[in-house]
This record gives structure tokens, C-alpha cells and sequence, in this order.
């Protein structure tokens, strides 16, 4: 006999320091490596597109000599292409120019080809033809709060976008500036950080001016976000209008991480770092966290997991799946990558020694597109 | 009229039809700038390599017109005449 027959495969892209590396499944135990793709280039953002009947993976790639740009692969990185014309790139008279793309965000599955970016210096995108080119967001870019937004250690960046299912209700969030929302599809925007500490600054509770590090939305709950901030998890339970604290019950506020389920309400993951200023896992003991209740308790993930690493894990260096159970994965700063087939509950590492783990995606794929190679005997 | 030859490191060429060499003709002086408009206008891919969206050359190419780095002259303003020498080199970074 072969292998077993399978409903679902699983791709896993990891874009590191110095190129992507794309792992492939069909257990979400075993995993078949191929990479670097795009050596010597960073990849801080991914995103794997399985709508309208494709499986479309969408990087941002940065070479330090030769500049940022976006490329796809149809075929699970056999071959990849760039767009003539670049996907991202300022239009005249804006003076600017992109640095690094840091979010590639495909819309809702109602609103196939539509695809948002989020890039530095502080600006978001949307496609409308799969990313392949993508337009400026003039209201935001147009902001009279631009001038005053920040940089965070990492640059200054919109790193996160959440779009609601009707597509009217936009939020982004940015490193420095805190979370803004748009209520009319991305044409005006208003920050949205009451209830959000900044610690940092002489007004610790400014109207905007937040060190958010990653936010996204209940998968049941309209209205619904969390938040990792620079110190301080949140949740919103009306669209941002006001947020509180979730950070009973967790070692540690600080963090970049924020994942919810595909799914199901409540569920949320966050993996902790003791502070600012010692930015490795409490007692160098690497753990996910786990809600089901919104952020009421939190539950230690920790099985599989070194205990030992002193490495961090960065905002878009974790993902989930869509599957069911939800896969949940994550990368560190240290190269290794590590799996979980059961929403966190079991680790297994997909990988070692790779370069800095900066960003990492995880999707359900036909089996027909995943190497026979990859299929355990 | 004569010709303005530009030289082009290895990891660029693919993106040049696999030329090593890009030749501009030209009847006097060019500065870089528009040296560099003409010789990419069929490769796009290529420009964007070298100069952002700005215009602007980026930060860790090194342009050289006969050995001194355009930088250190009049940048993308610097004026090349027929028989000259331009490389482009990107230079030592990263880690």
C-alpha cells in the first residue's frame, strides 16, 4: 500500500533574514523543507492566498543593495514572479519611497483578488488584482497625524490590518502610532487607543501615539480585537472604542505576537517576553499562551518546546491554520520553527539553524500541489 | 556618434536579457541620471534595482564613472562622455 489518503495538505512559509524556506505536510508533524528561495533577501512578510481556486503565495521581499519589492508563486515557489512595474511603489509627488513591505493581508473570501498591504515608511496599500499592483491609501497617508507618528526599534511601519466582513470597517495598526480605524472601507481615518497605555511617553494615555505590536480579530465576534502592545495586552469588545487590559494571567505583558482561531470566539494566542528590556521568554523558557474566554484565563503551551532559548519571536513570525483543529506555528529569532497540529496543545520543530525567523505563514492546500516527496511512506 | 558603455554586476545581468554590458549612444555628455533612463527603459525590473521610486540611487550601489564613485563627484548629475567607464558594484554590506 502508499500513503494514506488525505483530505488536506499544509504548506508553512517562513521568510527569515537571508531568504524564504517553504515546508510542506501532510500530518503537520513531518514536514518537507525546500529554500532558500530568495537568498540574501529578508522576507518580512508572507501571505498564502487560497481563494478563487488558487494557491497564491505573496512575498515582500528586501535586498539590502538592491531594494524592496513583491513577488508571487502559483505554484508553491517553482517558479516566481515579480510584476514589471513593481506591485508597490509611491506614486509622484507623494517624495517617498518604499523600505520594506511588512504586511501582505488577503481580504475576506467574499472579496476574492482583494489584497491589502502594509509597509514603512507608515502607509497602507490595497489590490485589486491578487497583489500583483497594489494603490496608496491617500487617506492615511494623507493623515494629519503623519507627522507625528514614530518609529519602534524595527522602523516605523503599518504592520497590521483587520478588515470586518462587510468590508466598511478597517483597522490598522502602526508602530508608532497606535490603532487607527476607518468605518467607510479605508477612505477616512480616526485612531482608536483609549484604554491603551503609553508608558513611554510624558501622557501615558495619549490619544494616539501607542506602541501596538500586533492586533486581530475575534474570528466570531464582530467588534472583537485583541492586542499586543509594547507592555500590555488588550481587548476591544466595540470596534476599538475602548479597550482593557487581558494581561491577568499571562508571565509577561510584553510581547509581539498576537494570533486568534480561524473560528471559533474567544480564542486568542500570545507568545510572551519578560519586558522591553529583556527581550527573551520569562526564565528563558519558551511558551505560548492560549485564551478561550476572550482573556479571562490564560493557559501555558509549552509541550514540545525548548526550555532553554533566549531568543524572541517577532509579530508576523507566527500563524495559524485553518484547519481542525487549528495548526499553530511560530518562528524565532534563534531559526527554529516550531509546529503544533492541535491549536497549541503539542509542539513539533520544523526547523533549526535557519537566519532570523521574521515572518511565518501556515495554510490548507490541495494535496495535489505538495510534492510527492513530502508524503510519508 | 559614439557609445557610453555601462558595465553590470553578475546578480544583475538576468535582469538585462543576461547582458553584461549595456551600450547608450550618445553624441556628447550624459549625466548618470539620464544615462541610467535610457539604458533601463526596457527593463524596468533593473531600474527599480537601482533607484527607488524617488529617483534616488539606493544607498548600497555604487555607481563609478572612469574609478571615483559618482557619490563623491555630482552624484546622479555627474556627466559622462563617449569612451568613459561606468560600473556599477554594489557595495560590502550586511552580515
Amino acid at each position: 500500500m502508499g500513503c494514506m489518503a488525505t483530505q488536506e495538505s499544509y504548506v508553512l512559509a517562513i521568510g527569515t533574514k537571508k531568504g524564504l524556506w517553504l515546508a510542506t505536510s501532510q500530518d503537520r508533524q513531518e514536514w518537507s523543507m525546500s529554500g532558500p528561495h530568495f537568498l540574501m533577501s529578508e522576507v518580512p512578510s508572507i501571505a498564502i492566498d487560497t481563494r478563487d481556486g488558487r494557491t497564491r503565495i505573496m512575498v515582500g521581499v528586501r535586498s539590502e543593495h538592491w531594494g524592496p519589492t513583491v513577488a508571487h508563486s502559483d505554484d508553491l515557489g517553482a517558479t516566481w514572479t515579480e510584476p514589471e512595474q513593481g506591485a508597490i511603489k509611491f506614486p509622484e509627488g507623494t517624495d517617498a519611497a518604499v523600505e520594506r513591505i511588512w504586511q501582505i493581508y488577503p481580504d475576506a473570501e467574499s472579496r476574492p483578488g482583494v489584497v491589502w498591504a502594509g509597509a514603512e515608511p507608515i502607509s497602507v496599500w490595497k489590490s485589486t488584482d491578487g497583489g500583483e499592483h497594489f494603490e496608496l491609501n491617500r487617506g492615511l497617508w494623507n493623515h494629519p497625524h503623519r507627522s507625528e507618528w514614530g518609529a519602534g526599534y524595527g522602523g516605523a511601519a503599518a504592520h497590521s490590518i483587520v478588515v470586518n466582513s462587510s468590508g466598511d470597517n478597517v483597522h490598522v495598526a502602526m508602530s508608532t502610532g497606535g490603532v487607527y480605524r476607518s468605518l467607510d472601507g479605508g477612505t477616512s481615518w480616526e485612531p482608536r487607543n483609549k484604554g491603551i497605555s503609553a508608558y513611554f511617553m510624558p501622557d501615558p494615555n495619549p490619544e494616539f501615539g501607542q506602541c501596538v505590536h500586533k492586533i486581530a480579530a475575534d474570528a466570531a465576534v464582530e467588534g472583537r480585537l485583541y492586542a499586543q502592545n509594547h507592555h500590555g495586552v488588550y481587548r476591544t469588545d466595540d470596534d476599538g472604542e475602548n479597550w482593557e487590559s487581558i494581561a491577568d494571567g499571562l508571565p509577561a505583558d510584553f510581547g509581539f505576537v498576537m494570533l486568534t482561531h480561524p473560528r471559533r470566539a474567544g480564542t486568542a494566542w500570545v507568545v510572551p517576553l519578560k519586558a522591553d528590556g529583556e527581550r527573551i521568554p520569562p526564565d528563558g523558557k519558551l511558551a505560548a499562551h492560549r485564551t478561550d474566554d476572550a482573556g479571562k484565563t490564560w493557559k501555558r503551551l509549552d509541550s514540545g518546546l525548548p526550555q532553554g532559548e533566549y531568543n524572541a519571536v517577532l509579530r508576523d513570525a507566527a500563524s495559524v491554520d485553518s484547519a481542525e483543529p487549528a495548526g499553530v506555528y511560530f518562528g524565532t529569532r534563534g531559526g527554529s520553527v516550531y509546529a503544533s497540529p492541535d491549536e497549541g496543545e503539542h509542539f513539533t520543530e520544523v526547523a533549526s539553524h535557519l537566519p532570523d525567523v521574521l515572518c511565518v505563514r501556515a495554510a490548507v492546500v490541495s494535496p495535489a500541489l505538495v510534492p510527492a516527496a513530502s508524503v510519508p511512506a | 556618434m559614439a557609445d557610453i558603455s555601462v558595465v553590470l554586476p553578475s546578480v544583475l545581468q538576468p535582469l538585462a536579457g543576461g547582458q553584461s554590458i549595456l551600450t547608450a549612444p550618445t553624441d556628447g555628455a550624459v549625466t548618470v541620471g539620464l544615462l541610467l533612463d535610457s539604458l533601463t527603459a526596457d527593463y524596468p525590473v533593473l531600474a527599480r534595482r537601482l533607484r527607488d521610486e524617488t529617483g534616488a540611487l539606493r544607498r548600497y550601489v555604487n555607481i563609478y564613472v572612469n574609478g571615483d564613485e559618482v557619490r563623491r563627484l555630482n552624484g546622479l548629475e555627474t556627466e559622462v562622455a563617449a569612451g568613459q567607464e561606468v560600473v556599477i558594484i554594489q557595495s560590502v554590506a550586511g552580515g
